[in-house]
């Protein structure tokens, strides 16, 4: 092999920093799966399925309707209809933003920018008034 | 380009028919680990082969002034002479691609007298890979928050950069819309052009099929089949610690797009070594590009010479001198006085 002074460390250089994933792991806890704190309702705005998929895009469609188009009210697809807020809709029963939101959102590294705008709750929701 | 198309696009049904068909733990995990092996392994064997090729001569091409006399200004990178010069070089054309800055193009233009054949400078090819190249670096770094826990600062930063816009929500990745949009140049310039297209083989039109189904599957999955990413992470932390786990989110034909996504990857990891691809490496062991210029200052050795027999002029001297002698030849050395008088006699 020519230039095996260059070449053998470049092997080794590339080996590691490709398994790295492996390694890391391999010498930290494993991974599970986060528990999500549900809240007491059950009964959300549309079926489990479709709002796991889909909860982003009605929170974008529901900014550009509220603060847009001014439209405050939103049909579902069983007909009832709900009120376009965030905080005095979705987070009427979704209270703990960091059981409920951050959660999944940190581990999946998801920063969604509602809280660009949005007050972020600050403490848990036991102590009355604690939405500002 | 028919057969590439297909070759890719099958690859790509058939992960979503076997994960529909239940066997998401080949798919899902035997697959992308073995792609990830050969892809290991691949690549090792190949460049230990280049390795062990001599470089007959010296062909570092330049693009400048060698170094030569001191009045005359060489050019320290295009024309280096120095390791430094060839590591700058080289540094250079792995992140800024400045070989494929100097393409041009031939174009007939009607002139007065007729046609006329004019040379051009062609950017288009250096602008495009250039964003095709950043921009899967760019994709490649964010996979990372599927595979560490916690996600690293610096994937979080790369996020925030690649998703400024705020465009929607998933918020868009820049990266991902421009990669799509970059590969479809690359294979749109095949296409266009009669001269390209007839040297085109379908072994430059699969990766680019490839890479294109990757990145579609990908934007697919993000924002319109929206796959369960939860599960997802679930599924690849359980393939980096080897511990394989199909979690329910992405199991059976719900994951189907995961599928291919992850199939098409795989396709891709075990192809990179053995064609075209390992140009990532292949660029390290350019002898053109890794050479310095110093032709005038250090002889290069062919390493496949055989060793060489020499015959020095004092070895010469040795057999011929006392002949060398009596024809009155100058001599380095003198021969032994005795014979010298015998002879003389």
């Amino acid at each position: 092999m020519y230039n095996a002074r260059y070449i053998i460390p470049g092997i080794i250089l590339f080996v590691v920093i490709f398994t790295v994933p492996f390694w890391i792991n391999i010498c930290t806890p494993e991974y599970s799966r986060p528990e999500l704190v549900l809240p007491a309702e059950k009964d959300c705005i549309e079926p489990v399925e479709y709002m796991r998929a889909e909860h982003m895009r009605i929170l974008n469609e529901w900014r550009d309707a509220a603060l847009r188009d001014g439209k405050r009210v939103y049909i579902a697809t069983d007909g009832r209809q709900w009120d376009i807020n965030l905080q005095n809709t979705c987070m009427s029963c979704h209270t703990d933003k960091v059981a409920f939101c951050d959660t999944c959102h940190d581990t999946n590294s998801v920063t969604p920018y509602c809280w660009d705008c949005h007050i972020e709750p600050q403490t848990a929701p036991a102590a009355g008034g604690a939405k500002q | 380009m028919a057969f590439s198309l297909m070759a890719a696009l099958g690859i790509g049904i058939l992960a979503w028919a076997l994960a529909a068909l239940g066997l998401e733990m080949f798919v899902g995990f035997i697959l992308p680990l073995t792609a990830f092996l050969v892809f290991l392994g691949g690549m090792i064997w190949r460049v230990t082969t280049w390795a062990r090729v001599p470089v007959p001569f010296s062909i570092a091409t330049t693009a400048g002034q060698q170094k030569s006399l001191p009045w005359i200004k060489p050019s320290h990178i295009d024309s280096p002479s120095t390791k430094i010069g060839v590591a700058a070089r080289m540094g250079l054309e792995v992140l800024l691609f400045r070989s494929l800055f100097r393409n041009t193009a031939a174009q007939t233009i009607n002139d007065e007298g007729g046609p006329k054949l004019v040379y051009w400078s062609s950017k288009w090819l250096w602008v495009f890979s250039l964003l095709f190249h950043y921009c899967f670096l760019m994709v490649f770094i964010r996979h990372f928050r599927f595979f560490l826990e916690p996600v690293p600062f610096f994937i979080t930063w790369a996020e925030d950069l690649d998703g400024l816009m705020q465009i929607g929500v998933p918020r868009l990745y820049m990266s991902g819309a421009i990669l799509l949009v970059a590969a479809l140049f690359l294979l749109l310039r095949r296409l266009r052009d009669p001269k390209l297209r007839y040297i085109s083989l379908p072994a430059d039109y699969f990766p680019l099929f490839l890479v294109i189904g990757v990145a579609l599957s990908g934007i697919m999955m993000r924002y319109w089949f929206k796959t369960d990413i939860a599960s997802v992470k679930e599924l690849i932390m359980g393939l980096v610690t080897l511990s394989p786990s199909i979690p329910e989110g992405v199991r059976g034909s719900v994951g189907g797009m995961f599928y291919t996504h992850i199939a098409l990857v795989s396709a891709l990891l075990i192809y990179l070594p053995f064609s075209k691809l390992a140009h990532s490496a292949g660029l390290l062991f350019s002898p053109t590009r890794n050479m310095p210029t110093n032709t005038r200052e250090v002889r290069h050795v062919n390493p496949w010479n055989p060793p060489k027999k020499y015959r020095t002029y004092a070895e010469y001297e040795d057999d011929f001198r006392d002949a060398m002698a009596e024809a009155g030849l100058p001599l380095e050395k003198e021969p032994a006085p005795g014979l010298h008088e015998e002879t003389a006699q």
